[in-house]
């Protein structure tokens, strides 16, 4: 009863963890630029693919997760200069349909480099399971919390001690007055891109051994992201990890106790009912019009 | 702009010619898919355009209607325009009781939950294979009304032709009404409408649900069209595919919704010219239309030309 | 009919069977009265213990320094806020929590401080939109084009377009509103509120950022709504036009009402001049 509990818990909190990344993402990028990017899946896949397809060419693992880092990142940052920051004033609608545009187009790019097949990443540490109080945990479980507690606590340093985070922070309160004291605002839509493509492409290189990798692995894990982002309330950081980890654990138990084939259904359901009766968000700020 | 009979005068007008240039099945067939999808966005455009309201779950209506349909009729032994008739209050009835709580959300929350409702419902009609055949699908009968029955893609053009004309006509009257002002202007601010007795939240139900009927209506003869449905007619994909669609084409625009859907339906068409390439190609003309033309394809040509006029 | 049964007849509310039978309503109660009205916003009073009434048929003036709570209490007033505590009584009927819709079924029309016109339609079709009570809402008749719906709306068009010429707008009746310049635009606001045909104006700072003849315009445009029996409140910076236009002035600080009276007597309050006049250099 209790081992097949934490069995579930820990498979919950395994995914969580990799939609904490992609909510963190979803939100650095919506405080930077009120842009919600629908291609941050597409960092996760590129992440997952670079460090599946480069090993199996032989590239040691750390250099093929570096790689698929910058393509994540070089890839990001080319959205945000070439897209969002020349649409600045488009509607919500127009944005969101531009970043529908560029997940389709390095989906597209990816099935020409890599083609469509799974491809399959050794785990790091083998596939023996440890036994913990009479669960199974994979070696890859113990490395995905690692790595995203790392990436977390490291984005955590980087806007709360560093000047550049701070500037990031500023901008997203108040983005004219951050311009006045002489912050870069333009660059810190192109950071913002950057970091979050950061986030989900290792992201996907952990996480790739357990769910392995094809173009379309991004698509649920983004998706399930920006349920992570809404349940912890748009533009925190904190929230959405909080958020994640909840939709991670919802659906590990709802498909352990309830039905496995409405798995993918579990978030979703959550993020509406959570809507209709608190529209910010567990965590975000109740607000009132102005007029 | 364009005015309404001119509009309408032109649709007929190229809706009637169209076939002399569409010679085989196969250019009719897009032809035909192509107005089943216009008409959809005509009535997405209603709520996503002129009204303001975002959905990223309306194909999952369209679905739901396809499956009413194929499971009333094949299942059940019902004739197909009951059937249809049955799918479209099933899904205003769904359509209004989701409605109102989920349209006080704004911007990208309302995106979420729109999404979250499309999935939720496409997995359903994924999940429940007893009923609706999984990922397989069902298998529907042509649609026949009083003993006519619809076959052929030359008869389904002329039904689909027809249908587009009424749409687009039925739009182009909603938006210069005082009901569709209301609407227009709640989209403009919603305080001021408010102060001005417009009840925001009853015309943006009333909206929503007359694009879901609408989407729903054409699920149902799309599935006696194809003569086979599956889910991914209701899915996530079908469903931004059709707000691409709107928005490309111009969001308060009707004829630019039409355009919209004409244009990336024939598109991927000419694109598998490209095989691997086709979806990078899509994907690009989509991010560069909107960076560049961010009110659409329409708008943005005839604003160019009315500058032209003045200058 | 009057205007204020004619708003009455347009309800379509059940709360419509008011006690207070349109013949009375010329006679008895205050047009408005708010009674201990308070408004908080995270701890902070924007609005706090506030009563006073407002009687037919006069321009009433609401000043203070800026963040008294002016825009506050309109917005309290005509049901875009709900109260934290006390009511409203429009026309001896208590409104807190009715939705703004059904306050303007009831008779009561705005202007906004910072504009918020339809950008999305045209300037006629902003005012058209102010005759959307008097209109027939429904949505088959709307598809289909009923020749009443036709008609009645070709009529609210003709009464659109003199309300446009009436405020002088007369050039800007073919315009697209997101062409039209600030001045106008506060005028376009102030026509599509009184399309709804208003027994209460509330006009909110209608001369700000206006010079001082388009000012003057303004000035005498709400003197003629006035004289039409329109009562109007009104919040303005102006003290020139205040003082000049006013029956009746409440001055408000941090929320709290600070003196009441007529132009001479607000003017001469010692609390008012410091407070208010005295921020004035």
């Amino acid at each position: 009863m209790f081992a097949e509990f934490l069995q579930y818990l820990l498979s919950g909190i395994t995914i969580g963890a990799i939609y904490a990344l992609a909510g963190l993402g979803f939100s650095i990028i919506y405080n930077a630029s009120h842009v919600i990017n629908f291609a941050q899946g597409e960092f996760i896949m590129i992440g997952g693919m670079s460090a599946a397809t480069l090993t199996a060419a032989g590239v040691p693992l750390p250099l093929a997760m570096l790689f698929g880092l910058a393509a994540a990142m070089l890839g990001g940052v080319l959205i945000a200069k070439f897209t969002i920051e020349r649409a600045r004033n488009a509607s919500v609608v127009t944005l969101i349909i531009i970043t529908i545009g560029a997940s389709i187009f390095l989906r597209g790019l990816a099935e020409v480099v890599w083609g469509k097949e799974f491809h399959r990443l050794a785990a790091f540490s083998g596939d023996d399971p440890i036994a913990v109080m009479g669960a199974a945990v994979l070696p890859q479980s113990l490395w995905v919390l690692g790595v995203a507690l790392v990436l977390i606590a490291a984005t955590g340093f980087f806007f709360n001690r560093t000047l550049a985070g701070k500037a990031m922070l500023a901008t997203s309160h108040n983005r004219l007055a951050a311009q006045l004291v002489g912050i870069n605002v333009r660059g810190v839509v192109l950071v913002a891109f950057a970091l979050s493509a950061a986030l989900g492409a290792v992201g996907g290189a952990v996480v790739a051994p357990i769910t392995f990798s094809y173009t379309e692995m991004g698509i649920m894990l983004g998706l399930k992201g920006f349920t992570a982002a809404v349940l912890g309330g748009l533009g925190n950081g904190a929230g959405a990890v909080v958020g994640g980890l909840l939709v991670g654990i919802a659906e590990a138990l709802g498909a352990g106790y309830i039905s496995s084939a409405y798995k993918d259904a579990i978030a979703f359901v959550i993020i509406l009912l959570v809507l209709m009766f608190l529209p910010n968000g567990l965590f975000g700020k109740r607000g009132t019009e102005r007029v | 702009m364009l005015g309404r009979v001119p509009v309408l005068v032109g649709l007929a007008a190229v809706i009637a010619v169209l076939p002399l240039v569409l010679t085989n099945n196969f250019l009719l067939n897009v032809a035909i898919i192509a107005g089943f999808n216009a008409v959809v966005c005509v009535g997405l455009n209603l709520l996503i355009g002129y009204a303001g309201q975002i959905s990223l779950g309306h194909a999952a209506f369209f679905g739901l209607g396809a499956y009413v349909s194929a499971v009333l009729v094949g299942t059940h032994g019902w004739p197909p325009l009951p059937a249809l008739l049955a799918g479209a209050a099933f899904v205003g009835v769904l359509a209004f009781a989701v409605a109102k709580p989920i349209l006080r959300l704004k911007g990208h929350y309302l995106a979420m939950a729109t999404l979250g409702i499309g999935i939720i419902i496409s997995i359903v009609l994924r999940t429940e294979t007893d009923i609706t055949g999984g990922p397989d699908g069902m298998v529907v009968v042509p649609f026949e009304v009083f003993g006519i029955e619809v076959a052929g893609e030359s008869m389904w053009y002329w039904v689909v032709g027809a249908l587009l004309l009424l749409a687009v006509w039925l739009s182009l009257n909603l938006i210069e009404s005082p009901a569709g002002r209301a609407m227009r202007a709640l989209h403009g601010s919603e305080v001021a409408a408010e102060t001005l007795g417009v009840d925001t939240t009853g015309y943006k139900v009333m909206v929503f649900v007359l694009s879901a009927v609408l989407a729903s209506v054409m699920g149902s003869l799309f599935a006696h069209y194809l003569g086979f449905i599956t889910p991914s007619a209701g899915d996530f994909f079908k469903s931004i595919e059709l707000v691409t669609m709107v928005v490309f084409g111009g969001m308060a625009s009707t004829l630019g919704a039409v355009v919209g859907a004409v244009i990336l339906t024939v598109l991927p068409q000419f694109l598998t010219a490209f095989q691997d390439y086709q979806h990078m190609v899509l994907g690009a003309i989509l991010m560069f239309t909107m960076v560049f033309m961010p009110r659409g394809l329409l708008p943005t040509l005839e604003g160019l030309i009315t500058a032209r006029r003045r200058a | 009919m009057s205007t204020a049964a004619r708003a009455r007849a347009a309800m379509t509310e059940p709360d419509a069977a008011s006690p207070v039978p349109p013949a009375a309503a010329h006679a008895g109660p205050p047009i408005l009265a708010v009674e201990a009205l308070s408004k908080e916003f995270g701890g902070v009073h924007a609005i706090e213990d506030l009563s006073f009434t407002v009687s037919r048929g006069r321009i009433h003036s609401i000043i203070g320094p800026n963040g008294a709570g002016k825009t506050t209490l309109f917005n309290l007033v005509t049901g875009v806020y709900t109260p934290s505590a006390g009511r409203v009584l429009f026309d001896g009927q208590p409104v807190s929590g009715l939705a703004p819709y059904k306050l303007a079924a009831r008779g009561m029309s705005r202007t906004f401080q910072n504009l918020q016109i339809f950008f999305n339609m045209s300037a006629i079709e902003n005012v058209m939109v102010g005759r959307h009570l008097h209109l027939d809402r429904r949505l088959l008749p709307a598809l289909f084009r009923f020749p009443s719906l036709v008609r009645k709306d070709r009529e609210a068009k003709e009464r659109a377009a003199e309300l446009m010429r009436e405020v002088g707008l007369g050039r800007y009746i073919d315009a697209e509103s997101a062409a039209m310049p600030y001045g106008a635009l506060k005028r376009l606001e102030i026509a599509r509120a009184l399309a709804a045909e208003p027994v209460l104006l509330l006009l909110d700072e209608p001369a700000a950022g206006l010079n001082a003849t388009e000012s003057r315009e303004i000035d005498e445009l709400i003197k003629l709504v006035a004289g039409r029996g329109v009562t109007i409140i009104l919040v303005e910076h102006d003290m020139k036009m205040v003082m000049g236009i006013s029956d009746h002035i409440l001055a408000l600080n941090y929320g709290r009402k600070l003196a009441e009276g007529t132009p001479a007597e607000v003017a001469a309050n010692p609390d008012v001049v410091a407070a208010y006049l005295g921020t004035l250099d």
